[in-house]
C-alpha cells in the first residue's frame, strides 16, 4: 500500500526527465549532454564514455557512473539520471558485456579495455 | 494552530530547479473530520477536534460512537485538538465537516510535524546521550569503552544529582520537527510531499501543523 503511493509520486516528479533518456545498460558508449552554470550563463559540456554501472535501477535516486580516458587520464563520472542538468543523452554504441558492474575496465587500458559490440 | 492529522508512507527525493536532490518525506494527510468545536464561551478556549482514519464500529466503545454520532461522522482511530485553529479557517471548521490537505497547506508552505519517535529500547549513554567514550584501547584502557564514567564522587556530593544522563529507554517520544516545507500537494490522493523526515516508524499518526 504504502509502496504504491510512493510509486506514485516518483513517477509524476520523474516522468519528465526519464523521457528524455534512451534505455541504455552497462558497456553502452553514451554520450551526457551536460548542462553547466557558470555565473547566470550556462552552456552545454558533451562527455562521451562507458557506461560502467547503474545504480538504484528504477528510483529517484538512480545514477550511472561514466569512464572514459581523458587526454591519457581516466576520469569516472556520476550522473544522477533525473538531473535537470542532463539536457540530452545519446547512445552512441551498444556493448556486450556478461556483468552488470563493469569494475574490471579500471584495472585495463587500450586495446584490453575495448569493449565487443552488441550487434 | 492549524493543522491536519496523517500517516507516514515513506520517503523518496526529488530534484528541486536548482539540480540538488532533496530528501523527502510522503504523508498521507486527512480528510479529516471536525468533531468539535470548542470556544471560549463554553470551553474557556478556543479549539477545534479533528478526527481522523477509520475504525471498526464493533472495535468502537459506546461513549465514543456517541461523540462521533454527534458530528454525523463514522468511528475513528486517531482524535486530536488543534488550538487557536487560525480565523480564516472559520467557515471551514464547522461540526461534521471535512478537512483536506490542501485546505489548510499550499506548495511551499512551511510546516511543523509531530510525531512519536522509534523506539530504541534500553540503550547506553554514548548512543542515548551522545557521550563520547572513551576512544582509546591503551592507557590502562579494558572493556570500558563505552560506560558512562563517575555519577555521585566521592566524599562530596556523595549522591547522584536528579537527573543525571544515564542508560535507559530511548525513543518512542513525541518528538516536533519544524520548518518542513512542502514540495508538493496531490490534493485527489490526500498527500503531501514535505523535505526532510518526520519522526516516527512508517504508517505511524504525524500531526502536521501550520
Amino acid at each position: 500500500m504504502s509502496e504504491q503511493l510512493i510509486n506514485i509520486v516518483e513517477e509524476e516528479s520523474s516522468k519528465i526527465a526519464r523521457e528524455k533518456i534512451p534505455a541504455f545498460a552497462p558497456g553502452d558508449t553514451i554520450n551526457v549532454h551536460y548542462k553547466i552554470k557558470e555565473g547566470n550563463k550556462e552552456r552545454i559540456q558533451q562527455y562521451q564514455g562507458v557506461v560502467m554501472q547503474i545504480k538504484n535501477k528504477g528510483t529517484n535516486g538512480e545514477s550511472f557512473t561514466v569512464r572514459k580516458i581523458a587526454s591519457g587520464v581516466a576520469v569516472e563520472r556520476i550522473f544522477p539520471v533525473l538531473s535537470p542538468f542532463i539536457d540530452k543523452l545519446e547512445l552512441i554504441r551498444r556493448g556486450k558485456v556478461r556483468r552488470a558492474r563493469l569494475y574490471f575496465l579500471r584495472g585495463r587500458k587500450g586495446k584490453a579495455a575495448r569493449i565487443k559490440e552488441k550487434l | 494552530m492549524p493543522g491536519i492529522i496523517g500517516k507516514k508512507v515513506g520517503m523518496t527525493s526529488i530534484f528541486n530547479a536548482d539540480g540538488k536532490s532533496i530528501a523527502c518525506t510522503l504523508i498521507e494527510a486527512g480528510p479529516c473530520v471536525v468533531t468539535q468545536v470548542k470556544n471560549t464561551e463554553t470551553d474557556g478556549y478556543r479549539a477545534v477536534q479533528l478526527a481522523y482514519d477509520d475504525r471498526k464500529e464493533k472495535n468502537t466503545p459506546k461513549a465514543l460512537k456517541g461523540h462521533f454520532s454527534k458530528s454525523n461522522s463514522t468511528p475513528k482511530k486517531k482524535v486530536v485538538e488543534f488550538r487557536d485553529f487560525r480565523a480564516e479557517f472559520d467557515h471551514k471548521v464547522v461540526l461534521g465537516n471535512e478537512i483536506r490537505v490542501e485546505d489548510i497547506f499550499a506548495e511551499n508552505d512551511f510546516l511543523d510535524a509531530i510525531g512519536i519517535s522509534k523506539g530504541k529500547g534500553f540503550q547506553g549513554v554514548v548512543k542515548r546521550h551522545g557521550f563520547g567514550g572513551v576512544g582509546q584501547s591503551t592507557h590502562g584502557q579494558h572493556n570500558r569503552g563505552r560506560a558512562p564514567g563517575s555519577v555521585g564522587a566521592s566524599s562530596f556530593p556523595s549522591r547522584v544529582f536528579k537527573g543525571l544522563r544515564m542508560a535507559g529507554r530511548m525513543g518512542s517520544d513525541r518528538v516536533k520537527v519544524v520548518n518542513l516545507k512542502v514540495m508538493k500537494i496531490y490534493p485527489d490522493k490526500n498527500l503531501i510531499l514535505v523535505s526532510g523526515s518526520v519522526p516516527g516508524a512508517k504508517n505511524s499518526y504525524i500531526i502536521l501543523e501550520k
